[in-house]
């Protein structure tokens, strides 16, 4: 027995090294690059600039205002995060239903359909927006055929909110419906034994057992949606500046160290963010830890 | 006795496979009934009929005088115990049984005072906290009787809810589970496939086949005047022999002719003869009505059971006397012993206990295909 | 379904479709233009055919996706076993734990921390491009291998301790027993993790963004140098390639999965048959 389980630490150390090395080391080097200048001594220099930068931005009325250039583009990038994932939610929790209740036949092919998307290039699938949402495209287009006249969508707030939902959708909508799909159906028979109306079903049974899906989706829209910076650079005209671009920006200017700094803050929160979703739902919510 | 449900002429099929074939069944108030059936036999489609949960094609549900085929199962004054009991895993055992109560928004305090009222009769008292993921199997089973029972319905459907108890508590939970009808006055409709318990718990039994009621009865009725094979068989053990009426009070079976307590048969008509195990007394060969071999001897405790071969016909006999095998014994039977059933189409199909030899012949010898798959 | 749920599911379907069908539609224009159709063509698919670049690129990402593949797939496989037997409780926490990260960090977070490892060593070594295809590829299977070790971990937990013990005792060495007993059991597992390791691989952009030296261009990469600039619809004639491809992978895959269900299907039935 003793050999076996030599066996198994065999087996298991090649990826322990793997992980160690290219996983946990490499975080380290984020700290190490978010604390030092270029010639690699101690500062703090980068996060007493992000947190003070200032820069001027022309208000609608033509007057300008001088804002703290990272934290507003910090700001920012969660507000369109959590509009999206919230969107997504919205959107994304009525198909999981329906879809778990349909035949099996049919909740296969639409869980294919949904999923095609993500077949498709992520930055491919987002140009194509990009060229729909144009004020000469398709969208406008059939706007003002059907004479509703024309949206300026592109380069606006929204179109970046669209591209996030669009790009992340089956990433709400799997997690809960993996979860409907397999709830005891039992369970819903007895709620309406015991005087449940269908809503009263979907309130007091569904809806609390498929926390743990909505939890999972949450979190696999906010974190792609919160660090992307391809949709807001297409979609957005590049006018909305969100905390991927800034880190991608300081990359190509080849600014590591500040990079560094940007990456190290946005995993700090994040890590933080999880640690008390995690928290939340271990202790207060069906599914956590605690079952 | 009050009717509260009928099912007139109901049937029902699944994709095309006949499920229930044109029942009709009364249920009486404040009577424990017991659905009892092999799977397959279309007691739980019954049930769930009752509850709501699935429509027939053809007949109704008639609940108190009124025909509810289409009222959905929250709006009938009806509660099922799941099988497997269907607990919220998401809420604790006070949020069960209080769940029926919050949906009609009955106020705080009478919640309060129902569930521990509850808690109190299911003897969970001092468990309300708990999550229902802790509790044994026991326990789970009564909180689902208690969540059941709060609302004070008049029917309570029970779905086999003790296929998933051990032996020994699911003796207790029968007696409790009698209790608690009695001291409710609230009907009750079992379903199981275990005779036993529908023998010890039951007023009425309706034995099921095939989507058909076999028979509706009381357990002693069912027991001793099985209306065909098939009820023998299922209900206790039977040796069910073909015979000829010869006239009323005499009957031919096993190259003998006995006499019996039946009549209404017509003359000379073919019917299946049940004879019970333990009816059977055992004399010295030369007093016996019929001689046999003695083939095989278990040893049960109270009694051995033997195996008689007679004629090449193997009997069941249970006794208390001491036998041995290969040893030649006579059988002597009472004309009460002797039960005459009309031929149907399960005739022949049971009572030959020559078939307790193939099985171990099949274990000992597994199928070729079998071993082939999976 | 009832009409509204059938409506709903249609609206959502045409949101998420809608770019793909303009795609597919204008990757036929005639003109140059992304909005207007002027008629039908195959000039973008001839284009396409003569660029060097894009078909060196479809190849590089081929190369690179079938070799992490093959990496996390046996190295993630050997991990799932060694976590589910392994002893130690803490070197099992320290193992999930580690294996969550690059799943839970965003990409940018995960190909910027490679990056800098990259860049500091290679700095320690005195080159000046110390991004090549290596680094791709070490980047790679590291965000490939918690999806393998996510697929097959399961189906060793699922899997009967028994198995590989009995096929032991009947005179199996253990990695006789591994490779006789263990494997088919799990290998559904590892071929879903294959499969998933390869898509993610060939579909990744931002972590190859950061890890990419010039020597190396995966199509991603080209796409993102290509969308800077205004986009002919040759690119769209690419993706409609790219889509057709996946799709008819999709559609066999899915089609070997049904099969696969319908014979279990039918076995059960012969099965559950009455014996009497």
């Amino acid at each position: 027995m003793k050999k076996r389980l030599n066996t198994y630490h065999a087996a298991l150390a090649p990826y322990s090294f793997w992980a160690l090395l290219f996983i946990l080391v490499p975080l380290v080097f984020i700290a190490y690059y978010a604390f030092t200048d270029d010639s690699f001594a101690f500062t703090t220099e980068h996060f007493t600039r992000f947190f003070t930068a200032t820069s001027n931005i022309l208000e609608d009325d033509g007057t300008s205002r001088e804002v703290r250039t990272y934290l507003l583009i910090f700001w920012r990038s969660v507000k369109l995060a959590v509009i999206s994932t919230a969107i997504c939610l919205v959107l994304g929790y009525p198909i999981a239903y329906i879809i778990a209740r349909a035949p099996e036949k049919t909740q296969k092919t639409m869980i294919t359909l949904i999923m095609i998307p993500m077949w498709m290039n992520f930055l491919i699938r987002t140009y194509a927006w990009m060229t729909i949402l144009q004020d000469t495209g398709i969208f406008n287009n059939i706007l003002s055929a059907l004479g509703l006249g024309q949206l300026h969508i592109i380069g606006t707030e929204t179109a970046v909110i669209i591209g996030m939902v669009y790009d992340y959708f089956p990433y709400m909508v799997l997690p809960i419906y993996s979860i409907m799909a397999k709830m005891d159906l039992r369970l819903l028979e007895a709620a309406r034994d015991l005087g449940c109306g269908s809503l009263s079903v979907l309130r007091r049974v569904i809806w609390p057992l498929s926390i743990p899906g909505v939890v999972s989706g949450i979190t696999m829209v906010l974190i792609p949606s919160i660090s992307t910076f391809y949709i807001s650079q297409k979609l957005g005209n590049g006018k909305f500046f969100l905390i991927g671009d800034a880190i991608e920006g300081q990359y190509m200017a080849n600014n590591l160290h500040f990079a560094a700094a940007i990456a190290f803050i946005l995993m700090v929160i994040l890590l933080v963010a999880m640690a008390i979703v995690k928290y939340v739902t271990n202790r207060y919510v069906y599914g956590g830890e605690r079952e | 006795m009050k009717k509260i449900i009928e099912l007139k002429n109901i049937s029902k099929a699944f994709d095309g496979e006949m499920v229930l074939d044109n029942i009709s069944l009364d249920i009486y108030d404040n009577e424990f009934i017991t659905l009892l059936g092999p799977s397959g036999c279309g007691k739980t489609t019954t049930l769930r009929m009752i509850g709501g949960f699935t429509q027939p094609d053809t007949g109704d549900v008639i609940f108190m005088g009124d025909r509810i085929n289409d009222v959905p199962p929250h709006k009938r004054n009806v509660n099922t115990v799941f099988q497997r009991y269907a607990l919220f895993p998401h809420l604790n055992v006070f949020e069960n049984i209080a769940f029926p109560l919050r949906e009609k928004k009955v106020p705080k305090k009478e919640i309060n005072e129902k569930v521990n009222e509850m808690l109190r009769l299911v003897m969970l008292t001092g468990f309300a906290d708990r999550r229902v993921t802790s509790l044994s199997g026991g326990q789970q089973q009564r909180v689902a009787i208690a969540r059941a029972l709060v609302s004070h319905p008049q029917v309570l459907l029970l779905d086999e809810p003790l296929g998933a108890l051990d032996l020994k508590l699911r003796k207790d939970m029968q007696q409790e589970l009698k209790k608690i009808q009695k001291s409710t006055g609230i009907t009750f409709v079992f379903v199981t496939h275990d005779q036993e318990e529908a023998l010890s718990m039951s007023d009425t039994i309706v034995v099921m086949s095939e989507g058909k009621i076999q028979q509706i009865g009381t357990p002693t009725d069912i027991y001793n005047e099985p209306e065909n094979a098939f009820v023998a068989d299922f209900i206790g053990e039977s040796n069910i022999l073909d015979g000829v009426m010869l006239e009323d009070y005499k009957v031919r079976f096993a190259g003998q002719v006995f006499s019996c307590l039946d009549t209404g048969f017509e003359k000379n008509e073919p019917v299946d003869v049940v004879v019970r195990p333990e009816d059977v007394d055992i004399v010295p060969v030369e007093k016996g009505m019929l001689s046999g071999v003695v083939t095989s001897v278990t040893f049960l405790g109270v009694h051995n059971e033997i195996i008689v071969d007679i004629n090449g016909f193997k009997w069941m006999i249970q006794t208390t006397d001491s036998v041995n095998e290969n040893e030649k014994i006579g059988l002597f039977l009472e004309p009460d012993a002797i039960h005459i059933m009309k031929k149907s189409k399960y005739s022949g199909m049971f009572g030959d206990y020559s078939s307790f030899s193939d099985e171990m012949e099949e274990i000992s010898n597994p199928d070729p295909e079998g071993g082939t798959e999976e | 379904m009832k009409i509204s749920s059938k409506i709903y599911s249609a609206i959502i379907l045409i949101f998420l479709f809608a770019p793909i069908v303009v795609m597919l539609f204008f990757s036929f224009n005639d003109a140059k233009s992304l909005s207007v159709f002027s008629g039908f063509s195959l000039r973008w698919y001839e284009e396409l055919m003569g660029d060097r670049n894009t078909l060196e690129s479809v190849k590089n990402t081929l190369i690179l996706a079938a070799s992490a593949t093959v990496i996390s797939t046996v190295m993630g496989t050997a991990a799932a076993m060694g976590i589910n037997k392994i002893r130690s409780r803490w070197y099992k926490a320290a193992m999930n734990t580690v294996t969550d990260i690059p799943m839970t960090n965003p990409d940018i977070i995960t190909g910027i921390s490679l990056m800098l490892m990259f860049v500091f060593v290679g700095r320690l070594m005195g080159s000046a491009t110390s991004l090549n295809f290596w680094t791709m590829l070490v980047a790679h299977v590291t965000f490939c291998l918690p999806y393998v070790i996510l697929q097959v971990l399961p189906k060793f937990q699922q899997m009967d301790k028994s198995l590989p013990e009995a096929a032991m005792d009947l005179g199996c060495t253990p990695l006789k027993a591994f490779f006789k007993v263990e494997l088919p059991e799990i290998l559904p597992g590892i071929i879903t993790g294959a499969i998933m390791a390869f898509t993610l691989s060939l579909d990744d952009f931002v972590i190859s963004y950061f890890t990419a030296g010039n020597d190396f261009e995966t199509l991603p990469i080209r796409i993102y140098g290509m969308t800077k600039k205004t986009v002919t619809p040759k690119m769209y004639a690419l993706a409609t390639i790219i889509f057709f491809v996946t799709m008819t992978l999709l559609l066999i895959s899915n089609f070997v999965d049904n099969e696969d269900q319908r014979r279990l299907r039918e076995l059960k039935k012969k099965k559950h048959l009455p014996s009497k």
